[in-house]
């Protein structure tokens, strides 16, 4: 995983509450074997009409929006199905950061995975940054918990164990590995009915 | 200090850290299936890892599988899928229900099934139904695929323990209302989010009433209530069912003593406790696109509250003031890990017996597993459903997510017994209306919903 600290760039607003991750990516496009090529499908039926055409009302369609990388949006993102393809499809697109008001927690254990920092702040907060202008860049800062934009600056709470391992860009398993003896050592006392 | 059954066996199964940060908690069981499994198997490869513990793992094809002929893999990518996780299951010596096995089914029907799904282990699967597995006793959830991988790596996870919440279900439920109704009017009442970052408890004299196949219709749902974990305390319905199934413990005597352990001492231990009563509960439809967005199959579509009622709306071509008995059905989809047990088939056979399915109709009939399949035949109720008029399929996950080939036509309603009423859920631009199996075989044959309590029980 790449190591994260200070992500600066432009946002997309898209304030809906309980985006599910089936609009995230729909099912039709989970049938690959590799982590990669789900960006081009990512809001898949919201993002094309039904012959394939571009839906031009659908913000992420907007070309003042095309380079943002920054997702600002409601309350419950990422709930639903468990599926790590609607992380993979945001990464893919192109997004850095997401902005809500809450996840799903198998969507946030996914981000951690990923690399996709996935911050929360208050209603108020997101409202001003849904507001800013699509050309003007903000700043999430991860190692001061800080998101700053021209006339604002808000913290952010995070855990320190993912915040160390976004900021180390450090990998799970390999982690989890230096614990062997105490895993084998835990194995020993599983009761066996058997 | 009183503690609840979760914190009983969480604390069993944490190796390292403290509450309130990541711990790593030891896994007993994880169920694949061929969808979120192949990224996993491939990081394993690319590491040069094994599997540490193959005999905790166990996997299965369910929801790519067609229905029909479940040889006859049209889609080249679904194929791919389905024989990748042949390859991986091979190569890392994890056991495997194969196509055609007698033990193939939706994951979370052949878990419990095949004796697998025991109380007091903590079980974890890449699909966000494991929650079912929680109706034994046990602490279960769904993951995402980096998560499979650790989990094949490393047989641990690491996981922040969740706050409890207990939910207090109580009440003779009136005649003609089941299980799903409960979670479905939970879920309506509550929303769609209640549960987040909560494991939550289902109990009361109506949940220990309750078959163990009622249960798991309880705890598979919790996932549409936002809490990952959803459980039961195992009780005499628990190990009866448990025992003697083909992955049981062989001295089940000495593991029923282990499992009796695992139980709530007191109210008092959770962090949040909600009281339901069911003694006037009513059959619950969905109108809108997500679970939350049900109400009483009597009771008038809500007003539109927010943009998010209005996209509902909008998407699913039905209006405020209207009831579930003016939504035209031209589909029925019965099945899915929420509804696709022995015993949800058998309800539904009671009302269809003797009646046809309405005019322009078409109804899926997908059992959970093939042992279900079987069980059904041995009971001709594959006959009450084929004489209706429905189509009798070969089991899998099939239009609860049209990963197959059943999907549901845009623009038409169907009435389903899955757990999922997203947009484009079943099909682009399908119309899902989620209900219990009664209701639903009660739409396939009035060709709208019916007030069951009135108009067939």
């Amino acid at each position: 995983m790449k190591p994260i600290t200070t992500i600066t760039n432009t946002t997309i607003p898209l304030m809906k509450d309980n985006i599910d991750t089936d609009q995230l990516i729909p099912k039709q496009f989970l049938k690959n074997i590799l982590k990669t090529g789900y960006g081009r499908n990512l809001f898949y039926d919201w993002r094309y009409l039904g012959n394939g055409r571009l839906n031009t009302d659908f913000i992420l369609n907007d070309p003042k929006y095309k380079n943002a990388s920054i997702l600002i949006t409601g309350d419950n993102f990422g709930c639903g199905s468990s599926r790590e393809h609607a992380v993979w499809a945001l990464k893919d697109y192109g997004f850095e950061v997401i902005i809500a008001g809450s996840y799903s927690d198998i969507f946030y254990m996914n981000s951690t995975k990923n690399g996709l920092l996935a911050i929360t702040l208050p209603k108020s907060q997101r409202e001003i940054l849904a507001r800013i202008s699509s050309d003007e860049n903000i700043t999430v800062d991860l190692p001061n918990q800080e998101v700053r934009c021209i006339n604002y600056k808000f913290n952010f709470e995070i855990d320190p164990l993912w915040k160390h391992k976004f900021v180390n860009g450090l990998d799970d398993i390999a982690i989890t590995m230096e614990y062997d003896k105490e895993i084998s050592q835990y194995e020993v006392t599983i009761p066996n009915f058997n | 200090m009183s503690q609840t059954m979760f914190d009983k066996i969480w604390d069993k199964h944490v190796i390292t850290g403290k509450v309130g940060d990541p711990q790593l908690i030891y896994v007993d069981l994880q169920l694949l299936h061929e969808v979120t499994s192949p990224q996993a198997f491939e990081g394993l490869r690319e590491n040069s890892r094994k599997v540490r513990c193959p005999e905790r793992n166990f996997a299965t094809m369910d929801h790519n599988v067609p229905t029909v002929d479940i040889f006859n893999i049209k889609d080249e990518i679904s194929r791919k899928q389905i024989e990748t996780l042949d390859k991986n299951t091979k190569e890392f010596g994890v056991r495997l229900a194969g196509m055609g096995s007698d033990d193939q089914g939706i994951v979370h029907v052949i878990g419990p099934q095949l004796g697998l799904t025991q109380p007091g282990m903590i079980i974890v699967c890449g699909d966000s139904h494991t929650a079912t597995h929680g109706a034994f006793g046990s602490i279960a959830f769904g993951i995402g695929t980096s998560e499979v991988e650790h989990v094949l790596a490393t047989q641990t996870i690491w996981q922040t323990k969740p706050k409890t919440m207990g939910i207090h279900i109580h009440g003779k439920l009136p005649k003609g209302i089941f299980a799903k109704d409960i979670i479905m009017g939970i879920i309506a009442h509550e929303g769609v989010a209640f549960g987040t970052g909560y494991a939550v408890e289902y109990y009361g004299d109506t949940i220990s009433n309750m078959s163990m196949e009622e249960r798991m219709t309880i705890c598979n749902m919790s996932i549409e209530g936002g809490a990952k974990m959803g459980s039961i305390q195992p009780d005499q319905t628990t190990f009866d069912y448990v025992k003697g199934r083909k992955y049981a413990p062989k001295k089940i005597d000495e593991a029923i003593e282990y499992w009796k352990q695992f139980k709530t001492d007191d109210e008092s231990a959770f962090d949040k406790v909600i009281d339901f009563d069911v003694n006037n509960l009513a059959p619950f439809v969905s109108w809108g696109t997500n679970p939350g967005m049900s109400v009483p199959v009597d009771k008038p579509f809500p007003e539109i509250r927010n943009a998010d009622d209005k996209k509902a709306y909008d998407y699913i071509g039905l209006q405020p003031g209207q009831t579930a008995k003016q939504i035209p059905i031209g589909y029925v989809f019965f099945g899915s890990c929420t509804n696709g047990r022995l015993s949800d088939l058998k309800i539904a056979a009671q009302i269809l017996k003797g009646h046809h399915i309405a005019k322009g109709v078409t109804a899926l009939v997908v059992p959970g597993s093939r042992e279900v399949r079987i069980q059904a035949e041995k009971l001709g109720i594959d006959q009450i459903f084929k004489s209706a008029g429905c189509d009798w399929r070969e089991p899998g996950c099939s239009a609860c997510l049209g990963m197959n080939p059943d999907q549901v036509p845009a623009g038409v309603h169907c009435a389903s017994t899955s757990n999922r009423n997203f947009e484009g859920r079943q099909g682009a631009n399908a119309r899902t209306h989620l209900a219990s199996p009664a209701m639903v075989v009660a739409a396939a044959i009035y060709g709208h919903f019916v007030d069951i309590r009135k108009e067939v029980i």
